[in-house]
């Protein structure tokens, strides 16, 4: 019966830490409700104060051709305004491929520097946060004389996305070292590699799906900075999401489109965030 | 096929003159050891002995500067760890956090391409080998230390390994678990018949389980013997202090004994030096009674320490204090502040000696 005895020892450890609820003094209970007071109405403000001009704009976009009305006009308006809507696929295929190639590059690369080579861990920051110190300004002086080139081959402005990678790798490397720090790397990939486990094998089956949260939350920012990008793609020529909506803000009769196209993808952004807060909560709800 | 009550023939584990630096810091100095087939070996020695080295040398997580390691007869001294097959039980909680317990399990069995169905079947046999068969559908997060050391336990044995490493797996839980997880370990281990290396620095653990215990010190292995000649002919100094309490005992050496306070104890190595010396005797060799005259070993009680069956008793000589461990029942005739006589039975005694000037 020996066997047995650990279990039993354990439930009744269980059955002794569970601590009994619900005594909550009357003293406490007061200053509770204040400081709940205090978070609501602090929050209520912080909120008002970002939401506000998302409100105005969304209002904009709305208002009809008198003062007052409202109007889907500048909303039905994306999809045939001419150039928008070619600039918002390009924009979406770029954030896509921009995420890919980045997590490709990096996921894999600060695995292995954590798991076999942790002397340059202190290097690979250093590089991946360097973008982070340069205006993207000057990176365009420098990036223009390989676009030039690049260009002669009629490539189409999918090719941002090299640039576009060097311009994220500072988010996304931040992200995914947080989610590296909060699992024992080391021992998960000691213990799968005993029992067979090749490199490939320890890094997509073991250590990834351990990182889900960190992958999404760089995947985000990734995302959101794509979104987001004028500088480079304006001065390389080419037309990105913000360069049509810059375009659009030239000519002052379609300023309503212009906040349709705005507010839109500041939706996109949006419910790609809630999904995947969404995500990370269930993957931590099952975990 | 049920392969857990199979009994497997081990296979013998040998290390030749392993060393291992880091930096400056030698880890391992020239380790020898051979492992019988099936035997159980624990690694016993301090902190930073060389302990873990030793057994991430031998799973391949770290490779050897010097020396070579042989399994069943096979140089796997440059296999990638992934392709040993030795199952480790980490010190640290090692399983994987998005598995349940059922996928940790069989873990291995999927990298080795075993079918869906025989995959399952396994887990849930090694789960039943460490009784835990009810959890398996419960995430590592979810568990109990000891709990999910079993998992890592079971983990390790799901891949029929040729050879099972124990880190130090119970280092981490409470004192009633960690002896109950001890015994349960030793069980499967006979059941299943594996070659066995255990370390721990914990030496009851080390004496309970082993059917070897090997001393380490300062990367290298001191003393290689059964429990109970480890604990009671230890090989040097450094192994009787180690194993268990011992009274350092100033006495001369000459014809073959030591001369202790007056008492002639024999001594484990007669070849010794005659000369001065320190002479380590166990406290389970001294024994009290009411004070008899005055002499060399007659003293006051000064402090006594319950342990169950048995109690340790201090005692104060006047110029030094000497450990006894006598039966409970004799202990509390001896309170303190009585004056006893202590009598040092003439079991062979290892001395320390000042090197030759
Ligand atoms: N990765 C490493 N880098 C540098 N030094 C190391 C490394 N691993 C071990 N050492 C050193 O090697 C020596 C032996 O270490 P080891 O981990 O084998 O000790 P141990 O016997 O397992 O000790 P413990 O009981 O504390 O676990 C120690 O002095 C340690 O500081
Ligand atoms: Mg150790």
């Amino acid at each position: 019966m020996a066997a047995l005895s650990p279990i039993a020892a354990e439930r009744a450890a269980a059955a002794v830490t569970s601590v009994p609820r619900g005594a909550r003094g009357g003293m406490r209970g007061r200053r509770r409700a204040r400081l709940n007071l205090f978070r609501y109405v602090t929050f209520a403000l912080f909120g008002a104060f970002f939401l506000m001009p998302l409100w105005a704009m969304v209002r904009f976009s709305l208002e009809g051709s008198r003062l007052g009305t409202w109007s889907v006009a500048a909303w039905s308006q994306i999809a045939s305004y001419p150039g928008l809507l070619g600039a918002i696929e390009i924009t979406l295929e770029l954030a896509v491929l921009t995420s890919g190639v980045m997590l490709l590059l990096l996921l894999p690369t600060m695995i292995w520097v954590r798991l076999r080579v942790r002397r340059f861990t202190r290097a690979l920051e250093f590089l991946c946060l360097l973008p982070l110190t340069i205006p993207a300004i000057v990176l365009v002086v420098g990036l223009s004389p390989i676009y030039n080139r690049i260009e002669r081959f009629n490539v189409s402005a999918l090719m941002l996305f090299w640039a576009y990678v060097i311009l994220a790798l500072p988010y996304a490397y931040r992200a995914l070292a947080a989610g590296l720090n909060s699992i024992d790397v080391t021992t998960l990939a000691e213990a799968a590699r005993s029992l067979g486990a090749g490199w490939g094998t320890v890094m997509a089956r073991v250590i990834a799906p351990n990182m889900w949260q960190a992958i999404l939350n760089a995947l985000l920012l990734t995302v959101a900075l794509v979104l987001g990008e004028f500088t480079i793609a304006y001065n390389l020529t080419y037309t990105n999401l913000q360069v049509a909506l810059y375009a659009i803000s030239r000519n002052t009769e379609n300023a309503g489109v212009l906040f349709s196209a705005s507010a839109a993808s500041l939706l996109f952004a949006f419910a790609l965030l809630m999904i995947i807060s969404i995500v990370g909560r269930r993957r931590r709800g099952r975990a | 096929m049920n392969t857990t009550e199979q009994s497997r023939a081990g296979v013998e584990v040998r290390m030749e003159g392993l060393r291992r630096s880091y930096g400056p810091v030698v880890a391992l100095d020239g380790v020898d050891l051979t492992v019988k087939p099936g035997e159980l070996v624990a690694l016993l020695g301090p902190s930073g002995c060389g302990k873990t080295t030793t057994l991430r040398l031998l799973a391949g997580l770290e490779d050897a500067d010097a020396g070579s390691i042989t399994v069943g007869g096979k140089d796997i001294t440059h296999l990638p760890a992934s392709r040993r097959d030795m199952g480790m039980v980490f010190q640290a909680y090692s399983l994987f956090p998005h598995m349940t317990v059922r996928q940790n399990v069989a873990f291995g069995l999927r990298l080795r391409r075993i079918a869906r169905q025989r995959r399952d079947q396994r887990a849930m046999e090694m789960l039943q080998l460490v009784d835990l068969t009810a959890q398996a559908d419960r995430y590592p997060h979810q568990l109990s230390g000891g709990q999910q050391q079993r998992v890592a336990l079971a983990r390790a044995l799901a891949i029929e390994p040729q050879v099972l490493l124990l880190d130090e797996p119970l280092s981490a839980l409470d004192a009633k678990v960690r002896a109950q997880l001890r015994d349960q370990i030793r069980r499967i281990q006979l059941e299943v018949g594996i070659t066995t290396l255990f370390v721990t620095h914990d030496q009851e653990e080390a004496l309970a389980i082993a059917d070897r215990v090997g001393v380490m010190r300062d990367g290298r292995i001191e003393q290689l013997a059964s429990p109970t000649e480890v604990y009671s002919r230890p090989s040097t100094p450094f192994v009787a202090e180690f194993v268990g309490l011992t009274n350092r005992l100033a006495g001369t050496v000459a014809d073959g004994t030591v001369t202790v306070r007056g008492r002639a104890l024999p001594l484990v190595d007669p070849a010794t030096r005659p000369g001065p010396a320190i002479a380590l005797v166990r406290p389970e060799a001294v024994t009290l009674a009411r004070e008899a005259g005055s002499g060399p070993l007659t003293g006051t009680v000064i402090a006594s320490t319950f342990l169950g069956a048995t109690s340790r008793v201090t005692v104060d000589l006047g110029d030094t204090t000497i450990l006894a461990q006598i039966p409970t029942a004799d202990a509390v005739a001896h309170p303190a502040g009585s004056r006893v006589t202590l009598t040092i039975r003439p079991d062979p005694v290892l001395v320390a000696q000042d090197p030759p000037a």
